[in-house]
């Protein structure tokens, strides 16, 4: 085995593998310094580069060629070498470049997250929480286009996405033969089938698991529920086709939708068939294994896994506590 | 006269064909190289020349020579930019139209060089003639025996093939061309690896412009140090220059690298001056990339001293009175042109060539040129001017390849240098729309710097 | 995607076969897509335009996902996706042209023509566009015609008169001749 390369992001020092991208170097770390990262996905072989959200400063190339990095570069494109400081948020310029990058792929979203069924686990949501500005500078028209069927299971909706490329690099390595693609150039680039035609097989649901934003939904799931109302649990069953490992979202009595599973940074643990995806929407298809650990940060998790916290405004206000008496009742339960 | 040495023999009549070009002494380098020389020899010679980079970037060409790698059994390329797209440069077109062998004798001494025995010239679709140009070209040297197995019984075999482009601006940018020669859309490849390393299939690629490697001919059998001796400093040898715009002769001249801006401008040698009397506003002085200038600053550098048509005196004061020379597309602007118009002009056209692989590039270049569009029909407002500087630093630099640096550059420096213009379409919409500003200030002598005390 | 109406089916005559075979032959094996962009240029100079269905036709010479054929058509401005003129002209719009009356050109061969950018005259020999820096720009204001894309430049209102009319009378002389 090759010696280990010692890498300081944000000041923490790690060794890690040779080869090891700075990303991934962070992501061992853990924690605030982990840059965030919209087409990245570390499944996918040639994603990343694109979104510049992951940008950071390489402030001393390596022990032996000291220079830093002209620019900031790609966190996730951008392998460590030995000796390498790396500032992410304790780089003023990061910050603002970030902050550029968000307000850049928000100037053309159409911010329907209300009607919009990622929101909740939308990493653009989260990104502009944690990274934008409260208002848009952008008071042009913005870009949409016809949202479009990939067969009946699938809807894309392009006026959302962000042209991570993910769901192209899906159809290129999960399955025989791709049929959708980058179309146009620049910012009227779209995914699409150019000549309408379903996606037909057994992978191709996994687009919906990559897309980091509403673009790509299920359409079995469709307006059914908002997912901070459902209860993810972990469950699996024998299937020929793929692992079989997936989360189930329930409602109620009912499986509402079923995924992969995902870890925190929305990366799927095993890519799952169309069958236990769209097929198998019954408890009793499913061998159990518990409830879905969901980070505490996620809006999934304020009605089913966490102490009710109420802003501040309610509990100082009679009428709004009286309001919210069975949530405070369901939350002394647990 | 300043020395020719590309175009040395461009006014004979049929010089471009094989039979002309050889009875001028054409195909001289080839021979040389082949029978005397070895590959590193030729990396030597074009070291010693200092030659750089002609098709903008200024890369030392022997530098970039030997940073191929060789590794065994593996296929190298070495691919020709011919895909000249940048407003305001046509030197490549004209080298291949008139003197194609030039170019043909130039990859295959380049090939030998660099040990690939197939190389591609890339030249934009647009340019079908003279695509066909060179196609005859090959033909004839082929013919000649200049191409094809055992070249010349030195044991080289070489072929040169032509590829069309298929209209994108953005396939100049080198791994952006090799996609494209790949069959794939143009999106410019995120680095490393470089292609020096893992190019063209993945095998190690050199990609040079088409001045670049006609320079290797007069280098090889000249040498090195006799091409050295041309020009200024790091700024060795001639450089071809397109001069567009206002200009009473524009056309492509070979210029030995050190004349000085305003020669290059008024004398008759070169461009003759303003046309139609008129006076000089600005500057764009190596396509429409680099940063605008106004007539005083691209006259004169800040001390007072002339400029020069060099890489150095030309960048000289960085952006905050520089610019650079590029890919030596030389753009003369009259008093009569609207700056705020050129530069929403120059936006549109880095928002419909953005290949749309990166958000601040895909979004931004759109953004500029809507703002742009704005201030340019009376909307606009006059937050808008700091917002566009604002938005082009958020492209600049965090961008894959240097589109983005190429569409924030020419905004950033016209509202620098002409930000009384972009207030006066706030201010005067309707004026805006009937008049230009004018020369206004732009050709003032500059102020002298202050005594240091 | 795509709203325009496709022929059904596309044949590529022998000659055109052979003249693939020949560009194919350029790259190592088993690097036969290097090749797509030339052939479109091919199918286009033959058809006047890229269908889908050529498009497929090309992904099956070239042993590639359509996919990949309507990936690079869409992204190159060169291909036309609909059938325009027999005649396109394509007016360089870009700044260098513009500094000397690109635009003003653009407005006279728009009214000349009695079409709007991207459409069809009546007889359906005519379209013209504005496209970006064609690397002519000491030789401004030009504009090019598909498929050899012959250059007309240092542009007048009468040039452009005079090629019109030329362009009417060759197609009138042999529909053949482009």
């Amino acid at each position: 085995m090759s010696e280990k390369v010692k890498v300081s992001i944000d000041g923490i020092t790690i060794e890690v593998e040779p080869g090891t991208s700075i990303l991934n170097a962070a992501r061992i770390i853990g924690g605030d310094i982990v840059p965030p990262a919209m087409c990245y996905y570390s499944k996918l072989e040639g994603s990343g580069g694109k979104c510049r959200t992951c940008l950071v400063k390489v402030s001393k190339g390596s022990e032996k060629d000291p220079r830093p990095m002209p620019k900031l570069v790609a966190s996730c494109r951008t392998a460590v070498m030995d000796g390498m400081e790396v500032q992410n948020i304790t780089s003023p310029e990061v910050k603002e470049a970030r902050k550029g990058v968000v307000e850049m792929l928000l100037i053309n979203h159409p911010l329907d997250c209300p009607v919009c069924d990622q929101a909740g686990e939308c990493h653009l949501q989260d990104l502009g929480y944690e990274h934008g500005s409260e208002a848009t500078r952008y008071e042009f028209e913005r870009r949409t286009f016809d949202r479009i069927d990939i067969g009946d299971k699938i809807q894309l909706h392009m006026t959302r996405c962000i042209l991570c490329y993910r769901c192209v690099y899906v159809a290129d390595q999960l399955t025989e033969k791709r049929e959708h693609g980058i179309l146009g150039r620049g910012d009227a680039s779209e995914i699409s089938t150019y000549i309408e035609k379903a996606i037909e097989n057994d992978f191709s649901g996994n687009v919906i698991d990559v897309c980091p934003v509403g673009a790509l939904t299920d359409k079995t799931f469709r307006f059914k529920q908002r997912v901070w109302f459902t209860k993810p649990v972990e469950a699996h069953r024998d299937c020929p086709t793929c692992t079989g490992k997936v989360s189930l979202w329930y409602k109620g009595e009912d499986v509402i939708r079923v995924t992969a599973r995902k870890d925190v940074y929305g990366e799927v643990e095993d890519f799952i068939c169309n069958t236990c995806r769209f097929e198998k929407k019954n408890t009793n298809d499913w061998i159990i294994d518990g409830p879905r650990q969901i980070s505490n940060r996620s809006v999934i998790s304020s009605n089913h896994y966490e102490q009710l916290a109420p802003p501040p405004v309610v509990r100082k206000n009679l009428a709004l506590q009286a309001a919210n008496k069975e949530e405070f009742e369901r939350a002394t339960k647990h | 006269m300043g020395r020719k040495i590309l175009l040395e023999h461009i006014n004979v009549p049929g010089i471009n064909t094989f039979d002309v070009y050889r009875q001028k002494g054409g195909y001289r380098a080839l021979e040389k190289a082949l029978k005397t020389m070895s590959s590193d020899d030729i990396v030597e010679e074009v070291k010693k020349s200092g030659l750089r980079g002609r098709g903008g970037a200024g890369f030392p060409t022997g530098m970039k020579w030997s940073f191929l790698a060789k590794p065994e059994g593996k296929a190298r390329y070495l691919v020709c930019n011919a895909d000249e797209s940048e407003p305001g440069t046509f030197k490549d077109r004209y080298l291949m139209t008139y003197i194609p062998h030039l170019l043909v004798e130039g990859m295959i001494v380049s090939s030998f060089a660099l040990g690939a025995n197939t190389s591609y010239i890339y030249v934009r679709g647009e340019m079908m003639p003279q695509i066909r140009i060179l196609e005859k070209a090959i033909a004839e040297a082929k013919a000649a025996g200049f191409l094809g197995k055992n070249i010349l019984g030195s044991g080289f075999d070489h072929e040169v093939y032509v590829q069309p482009g298929g209209g994108a601006y953005i396939c100049g940018e080198e791994t952006a061309l090799i996609e494209s020669l790949e069959g794939k859309r143009g999106n410019p490849r995120i680095k490393p690896p470089f292609p020096a390393i893992s190019g063209l299939y993945n095998c190690p690629t050199v990609v040079n412009n088409v001045e670049t490697i006609a320079a290797v001919v007069p280098i090889v059998n000249d040498g090195g140090d006799e091409y050295a001796k041309i020009g200024i400093g790091r700024s060795t040898g001639t450089k071809l220059i397109s001069a567009s715009g206002n200009l009473n002769k524009p056309g492509v001249y070979e210029i030995e690298l050190g004349v000085t801006v305003e020669d290059f401008i008024y004398s008759d040698e070169y461009c003759g001056g303003i046309a139609n009397g008129k006076r000089l506003k600005a500057v764009v002085a190596g396509g429409s990339s680099v940063p605008i200038l106004p007539a005083n600053l691209i006259l004169k550098l800040a001390n007072g001293e002339n400029r020069l048509m060099t890489y150095e005196s030309l960048s000289d004061g960085g952006f905050a009175t520089g610019t650079m020379l590029g890919s030596g597309g030389f753009v003369a602007f009259d008093e009569d042109q609207c700056i705020v118009r050129n530069t929403w002009n120059f936006s549109r056209f880095y928002h419909h060539e953005s290949c749309g692989q990166c958000s601040p590039c895909r979004e931004g270049t759109g953004w500029m040129e809507k703002v742009l569009h704005r201030l340019e029909y009376g909307h606009g407002k006059l937050s808008d001017i700091d917002l566009l500087v604002d938005v082009s630093k958020k492209i600049e630099g965090n961008t894959i390849c240097p589109l983005g640096d190429a569409a924030a550059w020419p905004v950033a420096s016209a509202i620098r240098h002409f930000r009384d213009e972009f207030e006066w379409h706030v201010t005067n919409p309707k004026e805006a729309m009937e008049r230009n500003y004018g020369l206004a200030g732009y050709a003032d002598p500059l102020p002298k710097p202050e005594e240091v005390m | 995607m795509l709203n325009i109406a496709q022929p059904e089916q596309v044949v590529f005559k022998p000659e055109l076969i052979t003249k693939f075979n020949e560009i194919v032959a350029r790259y190592p094996e088993g690097k036969q897509k290097s090749a797509l962009l030339p052939i479109l240029h091919l199918v286009q100079a033959e058809f006047g335009w890229v269908s889908g269905p050529a498009m497929d036709k090309v992904a099956e010479y070239l042993d590639i996902k359509p996919i990949e054929v309507y990936e690079v058509a869409t992204f190159y401005t060169m291909f036309f996706l609909k059938p325009l003129g027999k005649h396109v002209l394509e007016v360089c719009r870009t700044g260098p042209c513009c500094l000397v009356g690109a635009e003003k050109i653009m407005k006279y061969i728009e009214q000349k023509l009695g079409v709007k950018e991207g459409e069809v005259t009546p007889d359906g020999l005519f379209s013209w566009r504005g496209v970006e820096c064609l690397a002519a720009c000491g030789m401004a204001p030009v504009l090019q015609i598909g498929p050899e894309y012959k250059f007309h430049e240092n542009l007048t209102e009468a040039k452009i008169d005079e090629l019109i009319d030329s362009l009417r009378l060759t197609t009138a002389v042999n529909p053949q001749i482009s």
